[in-house]
């Protein structure tokens, strides 16, 4: 399995999403600059957190214009798989990948540190290694997190268990049903403002994200008949 | 020599005869210096090059004799003071790279701008020697949170440093606040950023090969930050709100391309002398690559970027508009560095040339604009030896006995007013704004006596902490001193480092004032004697005086920014006790000594007296023993007994984990005494039941008085002393009011 991590100008989650994908599942995995007009090689995109652009103008506003994102939205249809971290969801919702948007938290601060989470939907292929409605520890670390949607809207994601983690602690950003994570109606497309390659070793004070990235490797294996690995 | 062609600009009579060069800061004599150096007067340009390079921010005028008494060597240091920052070998090839500086007065007028470019320009000093940055500290001091100023500096500095750190993707570690009417009108901010680097990537501030081209990259300058240096080197005063100009924007994401474009670059092997812009911009840049390689320079000024019209040569010169570097390479090169910077999206511009007279010589609108020796722009500044005197209050402190106080009974009270005092309560309300996790190798977060670091690729890791306690200095500059390099090794070693080298800013009033410099001189040989002892070498810092309000000067507060190597991973320790059932052992002696202490100050309302003593053996001895114990993976927990004192220390080390303690000892002291002195040398450890007796053996051997405290474990922290209950209450309770002490004031 191959993964990209998207580098775009001030995506500073870049190098430890590079990490997380070698440390945790050990697949080739490459950046790609946000200019690249090609990723047909790759198997899931990773689209990293930061402040792209500086978050000069709407967080995501910017990087959704950039050309590699054509080729996200082409990937997205196809079926490979997407996630997108902090400002990478922010990217992602503003690509219109992820219903919603993400405006600044009602604590009107950034805010850095770690969060419960529940596991809402096992079932995308990010989260398969997970157990539905377990709580597990991964932080946060943002300033304009706070998950918005209309009504209408929230009432799909429910229909159609697009709620991928809900804060299962404090929310702390005032997001909209304690959203944290949310998916595409497909599933191959999830966005979330906690970080899970800030959680895939005891040393960092939790391992809990870990599974996200074996998740996708056991997803991607199994749609092409491989043999899963734990 | 071409007079500029400006209607505001004063003429070269001008400033000679209504002495325009003392809005500057030069003073007479200066300015008959300068005519010496130049053979005539100076034009305007000129005068306005020499008085930044001649400021006390570039040029330690004042301070210089005293920076001479630091150990700057050692068998690690690869490179002391006088580039951007030092280095320290920590095996392996590798290095580690760090340096302090302060942005006070900017940050007095306009807190957020003031800390986000501070933090911007210390982040510059680290990747401009080659090096990544892989983490920021910093330390500030505020007036009291009652005052509403205070608070609304408070909160902005927080957030320009968030600002800054958070966007360019490098965690902000570790730190220290502390709040005393002292700094009102006059906030510290204090930033130091720590990089890595393998040997061969170190770069030098250089301006090497007559005739090679010199580079401008970065964002265009503006007339920002003009006389940011001198405004600096002055008194804040009522004034200084109109030198608002005097303080630059920071674009942290033009930074962070800057930063990933120029490490490109180095790592291309073609640069061959690189320095940023940082205090006096432009000119302080070239004329110290030119003065270190024994060059000149010509700058071509209407080559510079610019973001405004009509900008004079003075103005581009002394501009301090940010995120920009300078750099030398060879023609050849000249269009692959420009391929790297485009890829970022950033604009090289050809500005100069390296020359070989040894003059700085500026050409504008095709005239020769300014024509200075680099040697004297740089190394001739007048060196100022200060007069110094003991001031009365040292002498009258003298005699003060902090024993006299009426007893206090009510103990449980007087640790949850200690406890909830804003210089010792929580800080999660600072570090929860600042992102201290990117780049994931932050193994231990904010909160504890030092953060930790990792090291990919390897065990190691690098313990780093920034310290002062500002009334132990104010007490007794030479014992303070002293004092603040031996409780940043403590926290390296609490945390399972072994210390290397400091760097340090020292933060004082106007050394005009006798007084003043009498601090400065005893602080530094105190300090001096510490790093010797310690051996932890002074490798680089900055210098920050005039640091005065309406009331006088600050606290003299010299902060220490200190990093050690842990040499595992497996070695890293916290404060937080691990486990029920644990024992608490006390290690160093505790004697009466309130002098300075919070207790004093949170209950007593007064700052009195000598502060605590301190012994290097006996503080050596106890970092040894500690170190070696950790490394036999004898100690669940490790905590620096510091303000507050020993009560202090284990409610502090309950609340990581909600653990409470029952501890009983034996004392001769009273009660609030040997609870609340801040006696030095001191540390709680808590180990394993099984590895008690190995521990008591292993310290008595060590020759580290120790004492067997207790136990952790309950809900409740119970503290007696010979048999006596002194402290008992739910930890919850003590946890409550040092959790909630700032998010209170702050709502």
């Amino acid at each position: 399995m191959k993964f990209a991590v998207l580098v775009f100008p001030g995506s500073n989650c870049d190098i430890d999403m590079l990490k997380a994908v070698e440390d945790v599942v050990q697949q080739p995995v490459d950046y790609v600059w946000y200019t690249s007009t090609d990723l047909s090689q790759y198997d899931a995109i990773l689209v990293p957190g930061g402040f792209s652009y500086g978050d000069y103008l709407r967080c995501g506003a910017m990087a959704q214009l950039a050309p590699v994102m054509q080729e996200v939205r082409k990937a997205a249809e196809e079926g490979k798989f997407v996630l997108g971290v902090c400002n990478g969801f922010q990217i992602l919702t503003e690509a219109g990948l992820l219903p919603g948007a993400l405006i600044r938290n009602n604590s009107l601060k950034f805010r850095c540190h770690p969060v419960d989470l529940r596991v809402e939907n096992a079932g995308t292929g990010f989260t398969k290694d997970y157990e539905q409605g377990e709580v597990v520890r991964i932080p946060i670390a943002h300033g304009e997190g706070n998950f918005y949607c209309d009504e209408e809207t929230l009432a799909s994601l429910r229909k159609n268990n697009q709620i991928v983690f809900r804060y299962a602690g404090d929310n702390p950003n005032g997001s909209v049903d304690n959203i944290a994570g949310i998916c595409n109606e497909k599933g191959n497309v999830v966005g979330m403002m906690p970080h899970p390659e800030r959680a895939v070793s005891e040393l960092l004070g939790s391992k809990d994200g870990a599974r996200m990235f074996t998740s996708v490797l056991n997803a991607w294996r199994e749609r092409n008949g491989a043999a899963s690995v734990r | 020599m071409a007079q500029q062609v400006s209607a505001k600009e004063p003429t070269i009579e001008q400033i000679a005869e209504q002495k325009i060069y003392k809005q500057f800061g030069v003073s007479d004599s200066e300015y008959e210096l300068i005519c010496g150096f130049l053979g005539r007067k100076p034009n305007y340009t000129e005068i306005g090059v020499f008085s930044v390079m001649w400021s006390e921010h570039c040029a330690y005028k004042n301070s210089k004799p005293l920076l001479r008494r630091f150990p700057t060597t050692g068998p690690r240091v690869l490179m002391g003071p006088g580039e951007g920052a030092g280095i320290v070998d920590i095996g392996d090839n590798q290095a580690v790279v760090f340096k302090i500086e302060s942005h006070n007065h900017p940050s007095a007028v306009e807190p957020y701008q003031g800390a986000a470019t501070g933090v911007g320009g210390i982040i510059r000093d680290i990747f401009s020697m080659g090096s990544r940055p892989i983490a920021l500290l910093n330390s500030l001091r505020f007036g009291k949170l009652e005052n509403d100023r205070v608070r609304y500096l408070f909160e902005h500095v927080v957030s320009g440093i968030a600002g800054y750190g958070n966007c360019i993707g490098i965690p902000t570690v570790a730190g220290e606040v502390m709040f005393d009417e002292s700094y009102e009108g006059n906030p510290l901010v204090n930033a130091m950023c720590v990089g890595l680097i393998d040997h061969g990537q170190i770069q030098r501030g250089v301006a090497k090969g007559v005739g090679n081209p010199v580079f401008y990259v970065g964002p265009a300058t503006g007339r920002d930050g003009i006389h940011g240096a001198t405004f600096a080197s002055e008194d804040l005063t009522a004034e200084s709100e109109a030198k608002r100009s005097a303080v630059q924007v920071g674009d942290p994401f033009m930074e962070k391309l800057v930063m990933e474009a120029t490490l490109e670059l180095i790592a291309s092997g073609i640069v061959l002398g690189i320095q940023d812009m940082g205090a006096a911009g432009l000119t302080c840049s070239s004329a110290e690559m030119a003065s270190k390689a024994g060059n000149g320079m010509e700058l071509y000024l209407d080559e510079v970027p610019q973001r405004e019209e009509g900008m004079t040569a003075y103005e581009m010169m002394l501009s301090e508009s940010q995120e920009r570097m300078l750099f030398v390479t060879e023609p050849q090169h000249e269009a692959q560095a420009k391929a790297i910077f485009e890829r970022w999206g950033l604009h090289c511009a050809k500005v100069g040339k390296v020359t070989d007279d040894g003059r700085l010589r500026l050409f504008h609108k095709g005239e020769q604009v300014a024509d200075m020796p680099v040697k004297a722009l740089v190394d001739d500044c007048p060196v100022y030896n200060k007069p110094s005197k003991v001031p009365d209050y040292y002498l009258k402190n003298g005699s003060i006995d902090t024993n006299r106080y009426e007893q206090t009974i009510d103990l449980n009270d007087a640790l949850k007013k200690v406890l909830g005092s804003p210089s010792l309560a929580s800080k999660e309300w600072v570090y929860s704004q600042y992102d201290y996790q990117v780049r994931t190798s932050t193994a231990v977060v904010p909160g504890s006596d030092a953060a930790v670091v990792t090291i990919r690729g390897t065990r190691k890791a690098l313990a780093m902490t920034t310290d002062c306690n500002g009334r132990y200095v104010y007490l007794d500059p030479e014992v303070g001193g002293r004092i603040a390099v031996a409780e940043a090794a403590r926290n390296i070693v609490c945390s399972g480092g072994e210390p290397l080298a400091i760097t340090d800013n020292l933060n004082f009033g106007s050394p005009e004032k006798p007084e003043v410099f009498w601090q400065m001189e005893k602080a530094v040989d105190g300090m001096a004697e510490a790093c010797r002892f310690l051996e932890t070498p002074v490798i680089g810092g900055n210098v920050s005086l005039y640091n005065e309000n309406a009331k006088g000067a600050i606290y003299p507060t010299p902060v220490v920014g200190m990093v050690g190597l842990v040499h595992d991973t497996d070695h890293i320790t916290t404060q937080e006790f691990k486990a029920e059932g644990d024992i608490i052992f006390l290690l160093g002696e505790t004697k009466a000594e309130l002098g300075g202490s919070e207790f004093q100050y949170a209950v007593h309302g007064v700052t009195e007296g000598r502060p605590p003593e301190l012994d290097l053996e006996t503080e050596q001895r106890l970092h040894k023993a500690v170190l070696g114990l950790i490394q036999q993976g004898l100690v669940a927990s490790a905590h620096d007994l510091s303000e507050g004192g020993l009560a202090a220390a284990l409610a502090e080390s309950g609340f990581g984990r909600g653990l409470g303690a029952t501890v009983d000892f034996q004392s001769n002291l009273r009660p609030d005494i040997a609870l609340f002195s801040e006696s030095q040398s001191r540390i709680l450890l808590s180990v394993k039941p099984d590895k008690a007796d190995e521990v008591a053996a292993a310290l008595e051997a060590a020759g580290v008085p120790s004492q067997r405290l207790g136990k952790v474990g309950g809900e409740n922290l119970t503290i007696a002393i010979n048999g006596h209950t002194a402290i008992s209450a739910p930890l919850s309770e003590f946890r409550k009011e040092w959790k909630e002490a700032i998010p209170c004031r702050m709502k």
